[in-house]
Parts: structure tokens; sequence; C-alpha cells
């Protein structure tokens, strides 16, 4: 019996023994790498998730190619075929949100130029926001790389962190998502093609949402196609582009570019007379330079008839009441745009036709293929 | 016997200058790695404008018009160093200064430079005709910067815009913005090239550019000189429209050409 006891103690030992110098695959590169194991036994299996990723080159359209300077990618956030896979996976995964209710697509709808319909968006709480979602396209040439109405957020990659930590939106906690990532199945793998580590991080994470959203290019409205010399414009359209191009007409083109620079935007910010006072700084909260307040991003022109409703609180509805602002609407502030026209007048006042054709240039810069297919 | 002398030093030159002309290498050696960096700097009335200014401090021009400024963007083109013997080295290139972008203010053409003495630099201000191409350049497309092809094209040479007060009291918006100008005559268009060169000597001697050492040239522009030389400018005739404004642009070309000058020359630390 005693001899039982000491034979059962050794093999217990034995396999304690064992059990800590468990074998296994220990290459974190490997798809079959086990953590527990203090070993390496030669069993490693590489897959072709685990390569190096695949570099993906941005699609340029040709009005682009022709007029504007290379995308802006970080050196540390390269884009991949494998990075853009994951981030897309995560546009769209409601897991980012504390309920599983929200995913970043939830308001940023792809039908609507990554775009929400409502003029607040309402987060998992139910509360709504203070500023109209932004639609997400071109962020590639934002060189200035400032984001959101205000600028606070300094490259895509930053401005991807945000969303999931706001208590009026997501409203959950980084740890908690990559927690709920790193069990989900798909998730550590996916990571690990894209970065090279099957630990999941919310800084990957939001570099594969900005690889992501880098991928989204909208160059294929008739206006760009009348630049490519493909179609002609109607009379109407082309009187229009006159008034926008013209300083003495509605002097658009200013902040909004014109047929040299299709992102149709300076990405710059401008207070563009809607209030004589503010309750939002916008850009003077972010700077502290009272010189500042009032100061919103200024928005592309592209795909407008997609991104209604428009202005950083969403106050008007309709292209005809955004015309009509500029025409008889503005008010004085200290910090208003010198390039408005006209301000202790309201504006420029365009007659009934010239915003009729304002209104017809602007929609040819509708690109109707960027909103389908997703 | 004056003559003379002056005949066999003409005659050792040249034999000096035909001997580096057939030797590749002695040009060689007159070329070096230095480096000029041109720092464009802005002020008003002797005092340094800087970004922290923008929209806050106040100016009063030569007319008494009381301003701020909330931009100040420009364009030089094709610098030129001048040496003392009459030869010129074209940098070419361009430098878009932004004073909210404190980096645009530093330009480096990367040309190598020959050693030697120089009397001064010449540089177009914005593009000449050549140059001035719609849609040419990248980064000034996507800087927003073209001049509408209704009245021209190509680009901007400056935008300065502020605000200012009024002969009513009220607070206005100027924008004062340079390019081609433009007018009709007879039912037809006809747009005028509006650069112009920018000459500046250094009255003290010269500089001197020698191997292995980086020298930086400070160019001010001298921004109340927009407003008063030799038009004296009075923000509440002239404050917007200005682009198709034929008057205005030639009267901005002409205060243009006495707003820089060449400020500090010196070597690199």
């Amino acid at each position: 019996m005693k001899g039982i006891k000491i034979i059962s103690l050794v093999i217990a030992i034995a396999g304690c023994i064992s059990s800590c110098r468990r074998e296994g695959c220990t290459d974190e590169m490997a798809d079959n790498f086990d953590s527990k194991a203090k070993v390496d036994n030669g069993t490693c299996e590489y897959g072709s998730e685990s390569g190096t990723p695949t570099p993906l080159s941005l699609y340029i359209p040709a009005t682009f190619g022709r007029f504007l300077p290379a995308p802006t990618i970080p050196a540390d956030n390269p884009t991949t075929v494998e990075g853009v896979e994951l981030g897309k996976k995560l546009f769209f995964d409601k897991t980012l949100s504390a309920d599983l209710t929200q995913a970043c697509a939830s308001c940023h709808l792809p039908s609507q130029s990554f775009d929400d319909t409502n003029r607040f968006s309402v987060g998992i709480d139910g509360i709504a926001g203070t500023r109209n979602a932004m639609p997400i396209f071109n962020h590639a040439w934002n060189s200035n790389k400032k984001f959101f109405w205000d600028g606070r957020a300094l490259g895509l990659e930053e401005q991807a962190l945000e969303p999931v930590t706001n208590p009026i939106e997501m409203h959950d906690t980084w740890s908690n998502v990559v927690a709920k990532l790193q069990a989900d199945a798909s998730y550590p793998s996916m990571f690990r093609a894209a970065f090279g580590t099957s630990t999941v991080d919310s800084l990957l994470a939001a570099k594969a949402i900005a690889q992501y959203e880098r991928t989204l290019i909208s160059g294929n409205s008739r206006f760009d196609q009348y630049t490519l010399r493909q179609i002609a414009l109607t009379p109407s359209e082309l009187s229009g582009y006159n008034l926008f191009m013209s300083e003495s007409g509605a002097d658009c083109f200013h902040c909004h570019g014109d047929i040299t620079n299709p992102l149709w935007t300076d990405n710059l910010f401008h207070n563009n007379g809607l209030d004589a006072s503010f309750t939002d700084n916008g850009l003077g909260d972010v700077t502290g330079n009272p010189a500042d307040n009032g100061k919103f991003k200024t928005p592309s022109l592209r795909n407008l008839a997609f991104t209604a409703p428009y202005m950083h609180d969403g106050r008007f509805q309709t292209l005809d009441e955004v015309i009509d602002h500029y025409s008889s609407g503005l008010k004085a502030s200290s910090t208003v745009s010198p390039l408005l026209k006209n301000v202790s007048a309201g504006g420029v006042q365009l007659s009934p036709q010239e915003k009729a054709d304002l209104k017809a240039f602007l929609l040819t810069l509708t690109d109707s293929s960027f909103v389908s297919g997703y | 016997m004056k003559n003379t002398i002056l005949a066999l030093a003409s005659l050792i030159l040249i034999g000096t200058s035909c001997k580096k002309t057939d030797d590749p290498m002695d040009n060689k050696t007159d070329m070096v790695n230095t480096e000029v960096s041109f720092i464009f700097k802005q002020k008003y009335n002797d005092n340094e404008v800087l970004s922290s200014d923008l929209a806050s401090t106040q100016y009063t021009n030569a007319k008494g018009n009381v301003h701020t400024i909330s931009k100040l963007q420009y364009l030089v083109s094709n610098i030129t160093l001048h040496k003392t013997d009459g030869s010129e080295v074209d940098l070419g290139g361009y430098n878009f200064v932004d004073i909210d972008k404190p980096l645009t203010r530093f330009y480096t053409p990367g040309v190598a430079i020959p050693e030697g003495k120089y009397t001064g630099i010449s540089m177009t201000f914005g593009f000449d005709e050549e140059d001035n191409q719609d849609g040419a350049y990248t980064d000034l497309n996507a800087a927003s910067w073209s001049w509408p092809m209704m009245i021209g094209g190509g680009y901007h040479f400056l935008k300065f815009e502020g605000m200012f007060v009024d002969n009513s009291g009220t607070m206005k918006g100027f924008a004062y913005h340079n390019g081609t100008a433009s007018k009709m005559e007879n039912g037809t268009r006809i747009n005028e090239a509006n650069h112009f060169r920018v000459r500046l000597w250094d009255y003290n001697g010269g500089f001197e550019v020698k191997e292995g050492e980086r020298l930086n040239i400070d160019i001010d522009m001298n921004i109340e000189e927009w407003f008063q030389n030799p038009v004296l400018w009075d923000l509440n005739q002239y404050h917007m429209m200005l682009m198709p404004n034929y008057t205005a642009q030639k009267m901005m070309n002409k205060n243009g050409k006495s707003v820089f000058s060449l400020g500090t020359i010196a070597p690199q630390l």
C-alpha cells in the first residue's frame, strides 16, 4: 500500500513537471500559437494569414491623379489588404458599442455617403449629439490631418478611437471592446494577419479602421466626367459653376475648391456666418483662441445629394436653405470669414435663377457609384 | 604702362576662365554643396507678424484704416542669386508662404551654389507667364490656390485677409487677393500677367558663399507697403471683389514692388 502511494506521488510530480514544461508552438506569429506552451515542439503552422500584410495601393480617381498630391498615408500605418479587411469588419461591427447595438456604420451609412440622415445622431443610451455626423470619403487627401468639425483629432487613427468611448455615442471602454474582440473567433487571426500579432489592441483597431476609411474614395461625379471631357454640362450647370467661381458672384471656390481641387474643400476652418453669437465655439474650444470661435471645418461639396441635413449642427434640411443662407442669411460676428460678401446685407443676394443654377452645379458633384456596393 | 598691365591682367583672367571652362574638374571645384536657406519674415512697421497675431493684433495703415490680419499667404518663384561678376544662379522652383504654418517660412531650394561673392538676390512675386499654368501644381491645387480661369487663370500670388473698421465704424472683412489682372475691353476679355520681379541688393558689401558653410538669407515682407507705396490704399474703397477689379490688381502690382527687403544674411549656426 505504501508502495502504491509512492508510485502515485512520483507520477504526480512527473505530471507536474510535464505541465510546467508544456510543449507546443511558441511562435506568436504562427496560426497555432499556444500561449501556455513553454517548449516549442516544432509543430508551428504558418498559413497565408500570418505572412507579411499585402500592401494595398489606393484607387486614385483620374481627376485626383491629375490635380492632387499623393494621398497622405502615415508611415506607421501603411494601407494593406488585411488591414483594410479588418478595418471594414470593425467599422460595421456593433461589438464596438457597449450594448452591441451600434457600429460606426450605424451613423455613417454607406447609402448616405457614410453620413447620417438625422440632424443629430443618437447614441446607444438614446442621447442625441450636438453636431451633425460628417460623411466619410477622400480623407486620404486631407493633408492637414485635422478631423471632426472642430479639428480636435490629429489624424484618422486618432479620430477612429473616439466614438467607442464617447458617452453619447457607443459608450463603451476600449478595454471592454478589446476583450470582446479578443474572445471573438475571427478577430485574433485577422489582427495577426494585419499587424503580425493576435493580441487585440485599441490602437491597432483604430489603425485598421483608418486604413478602411482611406479606401472610401469618391471621384466619379458628373463634374469629374466633365473635367475629363467625357460629358458636357447643361447651360444651367455651367452658369452655376461660373457663379461658384466668381468673386463678384457667389464666390464659393475660395473655401470649397474648384476644377483643380476636386476635393471640393480646403480642409480648413471658417466661420461661415451662421450666428452672431456662438453656443458652440467649434475650433475655438480646441485651440483656446477666441479668434477661432465659431469656426468649423469646411465640408466637401461632393455628394450633397446624400448628406442632408447640412452645416455642423444640421440646421438646414435642404440645399435651397443652404444657398439662401449665403444669399441673404449671413450674420456678422467678430470671427466671421472676411471672404463672405455683403455680410451686413445678409450675403451675395442671388436671384432665383442664380440660385437654381448654383444648385444645379452643386448636384453635378454627386457620385452615385460611391454609395453603392457596400 | 597702365594699359599694358591691364591687358596682361585681362589675358591672365581670360586664360584662367578658359581653363576652367575646358576642364570640368575645375568647374566641379567651383560648385560646392553649400546650402542657402531663405527665411521669410513678415513685418508691419518693423514689428514681426507671427501666427499668434492673426485675427487679434490690430494695425493701422497709412490711410488710417484700423485692421487685423487673419490670413497672409503668398507665392514667390525663381529665386536668383547674383554674383559680383554679373553672372546669375537661378534656383528655380517656388515657395508658398503661409504665416499660419511657420515651417513654410523656411525655404531651402537644395541646389548646389557656386562659391564666391554675391551682390544680392531677385525673385518673382507669384508666377511668370510660363509658370502660371492652370492646375500645374498639385500642392497649390489642394490649397485652393487657383485663380479663376474666367479672369485669366493660373494661381493666386497673394491672399491677404482680415477685418477693418470702415468709415461708419462697422467691422468689415477685406480680401486683398493678387493674381492675373483682367478686364473687358470692347466686349473682349483682356488678361494681363501681373507678376513682378523683386530685386534685393545687399548694400552692406554683398555676401559670400563658402564651401561647407550654410547660409541663411532673411527676406522681409513689410506688409504696410501693400497699402502705401506708391498707391495710398483705402480699405473703404478697395476691400472686396478685388480679383476681377483690374484697377485694384494693377495697384497691388505697383505697391508690391516695395514690399520686400533683404534682412540679415548670416551663416547658420
